[in-house]
């Protein structure tokens, strides 16, 4: 993206596109990548009846442009600077922000402690698989089905509670809203303070 | 879409009114006074724009709506903005 500002871990982009007859429709697309790099990554997740997502899947080619506006967005977001413990819960794309803060962090050398919890239905519908086999700070609660021994099914306050780090520490939460309703409820009955918990929603998926 | 998303989704369209980021913006609920960030409403998708409810009592903040090349904007729901300056 030429003239790209750079960005914070967390932001997003808004992506217009325009028919032959005028028609416009603008989706919002979380960043999985931050810093000064004006190369930006995008992951859609591909909604069978959507208006965009189809189309960026399954139609975009290299070399076709595309109207983007950003960086947006200045409170779903993590900075270096930031020295507290980290919690990181996502729910199926909603890791593509969270993806971004692990890099930044990584990148950064940042101390703060941070792990992600990720809720996806199966091991094969993960964003970033490879990336994120690669870390010992993740853990999975698949919907679907899963390796054998892990317990299959939608999270619940009690798996939460004992997999998220202690009272005091930032939380980000981010996927469908119905997830992050669940989650966000249940992490405040936990003792964490609403105002440390931090969401972000996309809607039904 | 009936379903609710939140204000994160609100930076790029208040962009064109405001100039500078409204995500981070606190605002007052004229129905029931709570203060919080704009980020934590509830946006409704009403296209060709969006409705904005207080994440407390539902009430609506504010609507707008992007028509023929106009961007109209109705704050009737809130009694207070602040941001960083």
């Amino acid at each position: 993206m030429p003239g790209w500002p750079g960005n914070i871990a967390g932001q997003h982009v808004d992506v217009r596109l325009t028919a032959p007859d005028g028609y416009q429709a603008t989706r919002s697309y979380s960043l999985a990548s931050s810093g000064p790099d004006a190369r930006l990554e995008l992951a859609v997740d591909r909604l069978p009846d959507g208006e965009v997502s189809p189309y960026l899947v399954d139609d975009v080619q290299p070399g076709d442009m595309l109207e983007l506006r950003g960086p947006l967005g200045g409170w779903f977001v993590w900075k270096a600077d930031q020295t507290q413990p980290v919690q990181l819960i996502a729910g199926g794309s909603g890791v593509v922000p969270l993806v971004a803060m692990i890099r930044s962090h990584a990148a950064s050398g940042s101390t703060a402690p941070m792990q992600l919890l990720y809720s996806v239905r199966t091991p094969q519908d993960r964003f970033f698989a490879g990336e994120l086999d690669t870390l010992d700070t993740v853990a999975y609660a698949y919907t679907r089905s899963g390796p054998a021994g892990d317990v299959i099914g939608r999270l619940t306050k009690e798996r939460l509670a004992a997999a998220v780090l202690p009272v005091g520490s930032a939380v980000f939460v981010c996927g469908p809203t119905g997830f992050v309703e669940s989650v966000a409820t249940w992490l405040v009955e936990l003792g964490h303070d609403a105002g440390s918990v931090k969401t972000e929603r996309f809607g039904g998926a | 879409m009936t379903e609710h998303i939140d204000g994160n989704v609100l930076a790029g369209p208040l962009l064109d009114i405001f100039r500078q980021d409204m995500t981070t913006a606190t605002a007052r609920c004229a129905s029931c006074g709570d203060i919080s960030v704009l980020a934590t409403a509830m946006v409704y998708d009403a296209a060709p724009g969006w409705c904005v409810r207080c994440h407390v009592c539902d009430d609506v903040l504010l609507t707008f709506v992007r028509a023929d090349g106009r961007l109209h904007i109705d704050l009737r729901g809130i009694t207070s903005l602040e941001v960083g300056v």
